[in-house]
């Protein structure tokens, strides 16, 4: 089977969120729903050096993300209708008229990728857009990126990164996700303790 | 994100829309309302989708196209250039050019259709005060008799020097601007204007002549070689120029392409300075003169600095180059540099980390770095000169290159800003302005309080001594000057609202902005993406390319676009047929400037406009260009502009200026651009305002226009950000809701505990939209940058120090 994924060359990233706006337009999806959400990741110290200068060996870098429509995914296991499914191309997708919206995916998936939308009554999530997909297209959040830094398509034929596994993404060997990423200078591994996600009131 | 939050949003919604519908119903019944009425409750989706093509533009730089999916009246979404499954596989790829939108531009659908916009004239409630808010619905007839009647009395009862049209930020980038109104108002004997603007007055009034003569050897990111190091001063192109053909995107192609190196000299760590490896080197906001000061010592201690271009090009790195009349007294760059002349103090590397509080090894290191790398792109953004001290600040950066001769050559730029080139389309003809008096832009508020109390040497009028009359009729268009983006909005409200100085307001916006408040009449503009646009490629992009704008749907309410509505002001004041050019329409207009443009361009192949307006946009790319400039040719054959027809480190004009201009506390004047800290600088932090505060361009609003976009909001909400020792000292925890307090005001906002900003400075986003009793404790909930910033300005340029700013946080309770 043909599995489909995510490329993010973190490399290029510059945290403008252009994506996830352009997923909330396509999707005209109210402003506190995402499909894909970037998250921003600090650590590091400042001391003061006896002359009053600042030295520092802080960083931030940012790390785009949608559903990684995962090997192994943890939404489909615990969907108690089956409306939570692995479809042609690996795209993991909801069924709406199967879906109960209890919640259970959200509740499973490492990656928050799933999401009860009460106003429509079931799970919504990214399904690569496959509405554009069909047309010949390429996800919104792919065409939308300045910077170039997301690409969309056949695993095999996509850039080979590493498969996702920096902070603040959980360990990969879970759900064994299809998203590649072309990591940044300031990356920290995933589980790392010595960082933090510093725009967690926006992402959650 | 929980459920809970989804279901209150649906219910907030209607319930917003009940109370609207009560709100429109009163409006037409001609009775008092505090908002704007609402014409329309948004028309249900119908029919097919259709697609028009318009663009984003709010004075970023950039100038994105927007290809809106349309149902009906509704947006249903957009996309940008470059859309689609026929874009080719190579005009996708990174380094290739293609004009994507931003978040802001791809957030529009929420700008576009939001409850604020205004949707009728409106005319202030007789006995009420401006800034209370309180309007009427007029018809547009009521409207424009009375602005053409007050216009007439004005001009009768003051001159038309008494009539000033403020700069219009907001939609600055098309043909249309706010030229209709000099257009029409030129036709009737002129109008006082003014010079510089807020985003860069001290740079090109107060740095630039009187380096260059004029902006001179700036190149785009483009002309960055292979491995070259590229040194940016406050310079933060990814968190405003975001475009797919904006400089954020040009320098990301230099770092990973030409393996270019980059340092970037800021107090924030700018989003340049996360993922892409590039160094970030922290420092105290005001002090980039004294970091420059600090290299500069090393270069010359070492002998490392380029001696035979100095020679030939500058003026007054050392004696032997000096003005005659200014030899033998100590006042070249050197004796400032080894404390031989000025202030006597030697600018060692350790001097200049005592003030920057940027490690000493570092500047050495830095210096050496510089003096090794050739070619070496050194340049500034716009905020180093937007302090108080912005005129030296500018020229000193300015030095850098100059010292290791790496200016006017491929692989560098001015050591001023980074360059670019586009097209060449031309805006609407103004005509010409019999008035030939400007004052400095920033000093508007000044000249409605004091009028001709202004002077050329003490607040730099420029085209006569003196003013004649202060300003009597003030036009607000496209701008949100006059609450929001203008420095000390207390103290600017206070002489706004005084109805003896500036007797008559107009403002004209989309939106109801909160300057709209200050206004005699408000008059409902339609967005560019409402009527037929025609704009360049970003002006801060590097790219040859048009975007073409139709109208997205039928206007609303009784919104109308400028151009028309000047032409009937025209039509009252006489002048019709001239302002029109014999009826031409602003379609006419767009077509007319395009096809100009077309043919001057005729190498290009262009598209005609019908064909233009049906493909939406396009860009090409521009080659840089590998030439050395005619002036390090050739310096006598092609001398700069400037007193001495070469670069001036030391100014004779700014010499002469010192002795003659009329300065205030913390201002200074030198030929040399020494490093002073200004007013409200590092040097005047107390206990009652311990902390910097400095505001700056956040990438999900730039300027004003989109704060009111809840959609950016959600992403990049308005937060200050502030170290965690500062944090830790003041009791501050991260998302805690805080007061930010100086001499000038108070605001409230939310607290980002980072790191990404050096300890002892708060950094904090302008742009928000103020929102305060200004009757009762002028505590500015809105959270405006301007309600803390001072009216102290630059003393050459006058340009803006709204970036310098002494205060103090304290947590609030929710």
């Amino acid at each position: 089977m043909t599995q489909y994924g995510f490329y993010y060359d973190a490399t290029r990233c510059t945290g403008c969120h252009t994506c996830e706006a352009a997923c909330r337009d396509y999707h005209g999806l109210s402003l506190k729903m995402a499909f894909r959400r970037v998250y921003e990741v600090e650590g590091g110290l400042w001391s003061q050096a006896s002359d009053g200068t600042w030295i520092t060996d802080s960083y931030a870098y940012y790390t785009s993300i949608s559903c990684q429509h995962c090997d192994n995914p943890a939404c489909t296991q615990v969907c108690p209708t089956g409306a939570m499914h692995k479809g042609e191309n690996g795209i993991v997708s909801v069924e709406e008229k199967r879906c109960i919206g209890c919640g259970y995916c959200a509740l499973a998936c490492p990656y928050k990728a799933p999401r009860v939308d009460r106003e429509v009554g079931h799970s919504v999530k990214c399904d690569g857009c496959a509405s554009r997909m069909a047309a010949g297209e390429l996800p919104i959040c792919v065409e939308a990126c300045s910077m170039r830094c997301i690409e969309f398509g056949s695993i095999d034929e996509l850039p080979r990164g590493t498969r996702a596994a920096v902070a603040p993404l959980p360990d990969p060997s879970v759900t064994q996700p299809n998203l590649y990423i072309n990591e940044c200078a300031a990356a920290q591994p995933f589980g790392s303790l010595d960082c933090r996600i510093a725009n967690a009131a926006e992402v959650d | 994100m929980s459920d809970s939050v989804n279901t209150l949003t649906r219910r907030a919604f209607v319930k917003a829309a009940g109370a609207l519908g009560v709100v429109g119903a009163a409006a037409s019944a001609g009775m008092v309302v505090d908002r704007v009425p609402k014409a329309h409750a948004a028309a249900p989706a119908e029919g097919a989708e259709r697609i028009v093509w318009s663009h984003c533009h709010v004075n970023c730089g950039g100038a994105c196209p927007l290809k809106f999916h349309m149902r009906g009246d509704e947006i249903v979404y957009v996309e940008t250039e470059g859309a689609g499954a026929s874009a080719a596989a190579k005009e996708r790829a990174f380094g290739a050019t293609q004009a994507r939108a931003c978040l802001r531009g791809r957030s529009i659908k929420h700008f576009i259709e939001s409850d604020n916009r205004l949707d009728y004239p409106l005319r202030r409630v007789a006995g009420t005060k401006r800034g209370e808010g309180k309007y009427e619905r007029i018809s547009w007839d009521e409207a424009l008799d009375i602005i053409a009647s007050e216009f007439t009395r004005i001009t009768k009862t003051y001159g038309n020097e008494a009539v000033f049209i403020q700069e219009c930020s907001g939609v600055e980038q098309n043909i249309m601007m706010n030229n209709p109104f000099f257009r029409l108002f030129n036709l009737c004997g002129g109008v006082v204007t003014r010079y510089g603007s807020y985003s860069s007055a001290a740079i090109s009034f107060g740095a630039y002549p009187y380096t260059y003569g004029k902006s001179w050897g700036n190149r785009s990111l483009k002309t960055i070689q292979e491995g070259e190091l590229v040194v940016f001063f406050g310079y933060a192109p990814n968190d405003m120029r975001m475009s797919g053909d904006g400089a954020g995107y040009d320098i990301n192609v230099a770092r990973e392409q030409k393996h270019a190196r980059v340092i970037v000299i800021d107090p924030r760590r700018s989003e340049l300075c996360t993922n892409q490896d590039v160094e970030w080197i922290p420092i105290v906001p005001c002090t980039d003169a004294a970091l420059v000061a600090g290299i500069a010592h090393v270069l010359i201690a070492e002998d490392l600095v380029d001696h035979d271009f100095l020679d030939t090009y500058c003026v007054g790195f050392d004696e032997k180059t000096l003005p005659e009349d200014a030899k033998g007294q100590n006042l070249s760059y050197t004796d400032y540099i080894m404390g031989t002349g000025y202030d006597k103090i030697e600018k060692t590397p350790a001097w200049a980390a005592a003030i920057t509080r940027v490690p000493e090894e570092r500047i050495v290191r830095l210096a050496h770095e510089i003096a090794d790398a050739k070619p070496c792109y050194i340049c500034q953004g716009l905020g180093p000169q937007r302090h108080t001290n912005g005129d030296n600040t500018a020229r000193a950066i300015m030095v850098l290159p100059q010292l290791v001769g790496q200016v006017g050559r491929p692989g560098t730029t001015s050591g001023g800003s980074v360059g670019n080139s586009g097209i060449g389309l031309k805006s609407l003809p103004t005509g010409t302005n019999p008035i030939k008096t400007k004052f400095p832009n920033y000093l508007w508020p000044e000249v409605i309080r004091d009028g001709a109390k202004l002077t050329a040497t003490n607040a730099g009028i420029k085209g006569a001594d003196a003013l004649k009359v202060g300003i009597k009729m003030l036009v607000n268009y496209g701008n949100n000057m006059i609450a929001n983006q203008n420095g000390d909005i207390n103290t600017t409200t206070d002489i706004v609202r005084d109805e003896s100085l500036c007797e008559f307001i107009l403002a004209y916006d989309v939106q109801m902005t909160d300057s709209c408040k200050y206004a005699d009449i408000i008059l409902p503009d339609l967005t560019p993406q409402e009527t037929v646009s025609l704009s360049a490629a970003g002006e801060g992009c590097d790219v040859k390319g048009i975007r073409f704008g139709q109208p997205i749907c039928e206007p609303k309410g009784e919104r109308r676009e400028v151009y028309e509505v000047c032409g009937e002001l025209a039509r009252r004041l006489g002048v019709y047929d001239e302002y029109s050019n014999g009826g031409m329409t602003r379609e006419d207009w767009c077509r007319k400037l395009y096809e100009e443009m077309r043919e001057k361009n005729a190498g290009m192949n262009l598209p005609a406009y019908d064909e233009g307006v049906a493909q939406g946009s396009f860009s090409f790319d521009i080659e840089p260009s590998d030439k050395v400039d005619d002036f390090i040719l050739d310096p006598k054959a092609n001398p700069l502009p400037t007193a001495t027809g070469k670069i001036q480190i030391y100014s004779p004009e700014l010499a002469a200026m010192a002795k003659t201009w009329k300065l205030g506390q913390g201002d200074l004047i030198t030929p040399v651009p020494v490093y002073f800290p200004g007013y409200d600088g590092p040097d005047d932090v107390t206990d009652e305002y311990p902390l910097m505060i400095c505001d700056y361009h956040y990438k999900g609003t730039v300027h004003s226009t989109y704060a009111v976009n809840p959609a950016v909001n959600e992403m990049t909400p308005f937060q200050v950000l502030i170290n965690p020792i500062d944090a830790e000292k003041y009791g501050i925890s991260d998302l805690d809701k805080v007061s930010l307090t100086s001499a000038q005001g108070e605001i409230r906002t939310q607290a980002r505990v980072t790191n990404r900003v050096i300890p002892g400075v708060l950094m904090y986003p302008q742009g928000g939209w103020h929102s305060a009793d200004m009757d009762g404790d002028r505590i500015d909930h809105g959270g405006c940058s301007n309600t803390l910033t001072s009216r102290h300005c630059c003393p050459v340029s006058k340009g803006t120090g709204q970036h310098s700013v002494i205060g103090r946080i304290k947590k609030v309770e929710a």
